[in-house]
């Protein structure tokens, strides 16, 4: 757990790793994704936004969940993909909640009353969730200034662990690093500060530890 | 543990490795059995090949075994296979139940070892019966299907339902080929092995010998399509795509390199289709590969300056991946598993036509920077996606999933 709030708690160093499982659920219409979003397992909802980053994909994303993505490359609805887009999951606090607000996002467009567009059979929507696995890599950092060399070494699972799936963990629902340097007091502040202007959403794995590297080598650098 | 595994991650990253260490300490000690239905030939084969002994490498007992089958039982399962990517035909009951007699046969010849595993992992149709032999199995079983399964005919599929239905999981390479099954449906994309003889950097020196053997002149522009003599890999229609395109550039010369597989007994019609259609082009080099020519294959890639599949229906297609890690752009049939890889202008071009892949090649052959900058894009997308370190991680965790009780979220220790 990296989020050991007294000093005298080392940050773990945590790894995880993730597997698509299929639902074999599809929807080829936005009355069909509302359909089956009402009973659909919960873990889709929470892999179609959070778990994009851990699998194959070529550039920036242009949305920030695979709803939208669909929507706008699917069904080339672009104002249902830009409602979808903006629908951030950390301010939802379970996923019951989340899917109300997807659902009400799509009703809403519904009764907008505009013809019904479909995707071509080949680009329906399917539903997946994920199995995470979390495991201990036996890392441990004592002092916020080992973040330095730690960081540019993690897996991009570690990266994801930490500061991607932390964001869904109860009851901070921040990353850990964050968490973990509050426990030094206001000392590590304006890293802290650095590191929630970070929007994880918009890079790639590889990109997002670049960029944590770089921000903790900035702030912590000289006590390193 | 061992130089094997430190060799990959100057390719793939220490993190990487380091990652795949940690994740199979709890699988030590684990017997886990593939069965499939070829030793060579064919892409199942190739991961077979390359998998098993990094299972081994990582401390898992891991045994590979084969099915036996006569030339009536191979005609059946070509024809499961070719009706699952969507050929109209019907199965005759005859075949049926040679199928399931083979089937019966193996399940006691191999009963020893799979009553034993902890794990089996079924790859395809041909030796998914197997499962009816061990009602009282202790092992958790998982079929792995590496065929393009989005649109099977219907009454092969619902035959073969109710054999895969029996498995306590089963894995498809893509979420379109994914069925509904009453079991947990993995989704694995396969990958390349980057330091196997298939794709490890090769001397120039090599790359013309080859080249020389097969009398391709290297100073001409070479379009190249890799795979076995199989209609859905689409032959006729890249020797059209190829005659289009020799309208404009008139030195290229096309390499249709293959094999034959030896649970494929289609192979030697389609060569034969395939030289008739070359029709003693002398820029058109058919080449009937053996399966172990990887070297060759590998120059052959990297000689090339146009990689083209134009399959139309495809499982996976690791020849694009072979070509993409050689910082080639491919020019791939709009379907399968190409379409995971292919990203559309930056890494290859999808086409549905000869017409098409002409109009891709002509491009490509003539703005080479283009072809170069798709070629560097596509090594990346490769590395960071497609190779083997990728692969095996997921089945590391399919085997944690299965074996730890799957939830959503399972933390080890």
């Amino acid at each position: 757990m990296g989020k050991d709030k007294s000093i005298d708690q080392p940050f773990f160093v945590k790894d995880c790793v993730l597997i698509q499982i299929a639902e074999g659920v599809r929807a080829q219409n936005v009355r069909e994704l509302r359909d089956r979003l009402q009973t659909v397992n919960p873990g889709c909802i929470d892999y179609h936004f959070w778990g994009g980053l851990l699998r194959p994909s070529f550039d920036d994303p242009e949305y920030a969940n695979d709803f939208a993505a669909w929507a706008r490359h699917g069904l080339h609805d672009n104002k249902l993909a830009e409602r979808l887009g903006m629908i951030d999951p950390a301010e939802f606090a379970d996923i019951e909640l989340l899917r109300r607000e997807l659902i009400d996002v799509l009703e809403e467009r519904i009764d907008e009353g505009e013809y019904l567009t479909w995707a071509k059979p080949e680009q329906q929507f399917q539903f997946i969730r994920s199995q995470i696995v979390v495991f201990d890599t036996g890392r441990r950092l004592s002092r916020p200034a080992e973040l330095v060399s730690a960081v540019p070494a993690m897996s991009v699972g570690s990266v994801y662990y930490h500061f991607v799936d932390a964001r869904r963990r109860p009851p901070l629902r921040i990353d850990d690093f964050r968490a973990w340097l509050a426990g030094f007091g206001d000392e590590h502040a304006p890293l802290a500060d650095a590191l929630a202007g970070v929007d994880p959403y918009f890079n790639t794995l590889v990109e997002l530890r670049d960029e944590l590297a770089r921000l903790t080598r900035l702030h912590l650098g000289e006590a390193a | 543990m061992s130089g094997f595994l430190d060799s990959y991650a100057a390719v793939a990253g220490e993190d990487v490795i380091r990652q795949l260490r940690q994740l199979s300490a709890p699988l030590r000690g684990l017997r886990v059995v593939h069965v499939n239905s070829t030793r060579e030939g064919g892409g199942v084969a190739e991961i077979l090949n390359k998998l098993i002994p990094f299972k081994r490498e990582l401390g898992i007992d891991t045994r590979w075994e084969v099915i036996n089958g006569d030339e009536v039982f191979f005609d059946c399962t070509k024809r499961f296979h070719n009706t699952l990517q969507g050929l109209p035909l019907d199965i005759a009951p005859a075949l049926l139940r040679n199928y399931e007699e083979i089937n019966a046969a193996n399940a006691e010849r191999l009963r020893p070892v799979l009553g034993d595993a902890d794990i089996v992992f079924i790859h395809d149709p041909q030796p998914a019966a197997l499962i009816r032999h061990f009602p009282q199995r202790k092992a958790k079983w998982v079929w792995r299907c590496h065929i393009d399964l989005s649109h099977p005919h219907r009454s092969t599929w619902n035959y073969l339902r109710g054999v895969v239905r029996t498995y306590d999981a089963s894995i498809f390479s893509l979420a379109d080929f994914a069925q509904v099954l009453p079991h947990p449906v993995y989704l694995i994309a396969p990958s390349i092995d980057p330091l196997g003889d298939k794709n490890v950097e090769l001397d120039p020196a090599e790359i013309d010998a080859e080249c020389a053997q097969f009398m391709i002149d290297r100073q001409r522009p070479l379009m190249l399509q890799v795979s076995r003599f199989d209609r859905f890999k689409d032959p006729l229609g890249v020797i059209h795509a190829y005659r289009l395109v020799k309208e404009f550039v008139p030195a290229v010369q096309l390499v249709l390199a293959g094999g034959g597989a030896s649970d494929d007994p289609e192979g030697a019609a389609v060569l034969a289709e395939v030289r008739a259609a070359a029709d003693n082009d002398a820029d058109i080099h058919v080449l009937c590969l053996p399966a172990d020519a990887h070297r060759t294959i590998n120059a052959l890639q990297r000689a090339a300056d146009v990689v083209l599949q134009k399959s139309t229906r495809e499982g996976f297609g690791l020849t694009v991946t072979e070509a993409m890690w050689k910082g080639r752009p491919v020019i791939g049939g709009d379907t399968g598993g190409i379409r995971l890889q292919i990203v559309n202008h930056h890494t290859g071009f999808l086409v549905s036509t000869p017409q098409g892949a002409a109009l891709r090649a002509r491009y490509l052959l003539r703005n080479h920077g283009r072809l170069d900058e798709m070629g560097r894009q596509a090594r990346q997308f490769v590395r960071e996606n497609f190779l083997i370190t990728r692969h095996l991680r997921e089945y590391l965790t399919l085997m944690l999933g299965l074996t730890r009780g799957a939830g959503d979220r399972l933390e080890l220790g």
